[in-house]
């Protein structure tokens, strides 16, 4: 079983057995923003601090920022997602993934909140 | 923001939004639909295709009724605050206009019906209050100012806006754009225009507040009628090149700047018959002449990113030269399948084809001035030939 954590801005984090990470929208993300017609991705090699605005979903309603959720380098993008932004409607969690990233520090990945921590978090909404 | 503290009203379709799934948001101190669960994308290509019912209850009706009894005295009264001709408005037809300020700067817009022995204003949601003291403090001698703020108002627009009311009204399709005429729907006495503010021909009708659940349901049975919510409004009349107020127009944006000179009849111009004698008739008669400083354009951006409000306009790459202007309104245009905006830009880049860049999130957007509308209208300006 992968291990996937939350963000509270409602990304999703996967890690990868190289100790990678594989980062995306949550479904209640994409649920709340309505349909997606554009989205903006870090370039390749960017360096990213913890919370620093790396890419932009623009919905039919609104323009939302994605942050990291903490520091690390952009490895790779899913180019998918300029051609067809709507995927984040049908699969958030899976095929629209936005970006891969490698932590600066290998723990800050378990600082997040597992999927129990954040369907409670998702409650208090 | 804490909603309990905030007086919320809510229109007379409220629980039927709530049971078509409406997501709910605060709208000019309206609880609204801004999307049921096709989602706004959906929704506005169905009203494109087809037909959508709005909720547009929230907006205020307001009757003038002349205390002469002649029409005609209350549209002379209402041209004190308005630079249209409305003496000229036929019974049974209606007209776009502008209450403008001292200054020439535009209070709010709204239609004005002529239903023969009285003037019907529909005027916006945000601004009905001020309208109505507006109205009160300048026309009681010559009228009185009924609000009917209670009463239901609904659009129904798309192509199959037509066969839809006429199953319920046949009446209704011989009418022409901008005709207004009392229909009796599903067993209810309303007050239908052939109008509404998505570009696609169809109706607003005026409901008496305890009718307009019954009259919506019925639209709603009727082949191809889907709710639809204020998100796709939005996207609709801004395909359409419509203005929306506290957004396109201001206090801080004159007729000409608007670029509503058209609203502005002969008449009411130098020269005219009537000339002026509303609010800041210097200034804005002057400007069809000269031209204001600035000027609303459409604008067309390169790629998919929609360039939101305040997005500022630069005649170059360099965004340390002064800006030139900013977006007013701007979304990603579902029947367009690209973004568009209407954006206030100085004259001398204003003209169609002018090649401008915004500055999206700190980068140069290449974008171009474009003629409005963004979609071509479908209104019936000749119903009576066509439907004989």
């Amino acid at each position: 079983m992968a291990d996937i954590r939350y963000t509270k801005e409602h990304e999703w984090v996967r890690l990868e057995d190289d100790g990678t990470t594989t980062i995306g929208i949550t479904d209640h993300a994409q649920e709340a923003l309505g349909d997606v017609v554009f989205i903006e991705l870090p370039e390749p090699d960017r360096d990213l601090a913890e919370g620093e605005s790396c890419a932009v979903v623009e919905s039919v309603k609104a323009a939302s920022d994605v942050f990291a959720p903490f520091a690390g380098k952009v490895l790779e993008v899913n180019e998918v997602l300029a051609e067809d932004s709507s995927l984040v409607n049908r699969d958030a969690e899976g095929e629209a993934w936005f970006f891969r990233m490698e932590p600066t520090d290998p723990e800050a990945f378990n600082g997040l909140m597992e999927e129990a921590e954040y369907t409670a978090y998702l409650e208090t909404l | 923001m804490a909603l309990s503290d905030v007086a919320v009203a809510r229109t007379p379709l409220h629980a039927l939004h709530v049971s078509l799934g409406a997501r709910m948001v605060p709208f000019a101190g309206y609880e609204m639909p801004l999307q049921y669960p096709a989602g706004i994308l959906t929704e506005h290509l169905h009203t494109r295709a087809r037909a959508g019912l709005f909720d547009v209850s929230h907006m205020g009706q307001i009757r003038l009724r002349p205390r002469s009894g002649l029409v005609a005295d209350a549209a002379l009264a209402l041209e004190r605050l308005v630079p249209a001709d409305i003496v000229s408005i036929a019974p049974g037809r209606q007209r776009y206009t502008l209450f403008t300020d001292p200054q020439g700067g535009i209070l709010d817009d709204l239609m004005v019906a002529n239903l023969g022995d009285h003037l019907l204003l529909v005027v916006n949601a945000a601004c009905k209050q001020t309208d109505l003291l507006h109205l009160r403090a300048h026309l009681s001698d010559a009228c009185t100012v009924e609000p009917l703020f209670e009463r239901g108002l609904v659009a129904l627009q798309g192509p199959g806006a037509e066969a839809a009311l006429a199953a319920l009204a046949p009446e209704a399709a011989a009418m022409s754009f901008m005709d207004v005429r009392p229909l009796d729907v599903a067993g209810v006495s309303c007050m239908v225009s052939r109008s509404g503010y998505t570009g696609e021909d169809g109706y607003e009708l005026g409901i008496p507040q305890t009718d307009v659940v019954r009259v919506a349901e019925a639209l709603l049975a009727q082949p191809g009628v889907l709710p639809i919510g204020l998100g796709a409004r939005d996207s609709l009349r801004l395909e359409a090149g419509l203005c929306l107020y506290g957004t396109d127009l201001d206090a801080g944006t004159s007729p000409a700047e608007a670029a509503l000179e058209w609203s502005i009849q002969k008449s009411r111009r130098i020269g005219g018959v009537r000339a002026g004698g509303f609010p800041g008739a210097d200034r804005v008669l002057a400007e069809l002449g000269s031209g204001a400083g600035r000027r609303r354009v459409g604008l067309l951006p390169e790629g998919r990113a929609p360039l939101r409000g305040g997005t500022r306009l630069f005649a170059s790459e360099d965004f340390n030269a002064p800006s030139i202007g900013t977006v007013r309104s701007g979304a990603f245009g579902p029947t367009l399948n690209a973004p568009m905006a209407m954006a206030m830009v100085e004259t001398g880049h204003s003209a169609d084809g002018t090649r401008l860049v915004a500055e999206l999130r700190g980068r140069p957007v290449p974008v171009r001035v474009a003629p409005l509308p963004f979609v071509t209208p479908g209104y019936k300006r000749n119903a009576k030939r066509t439907a004989a």
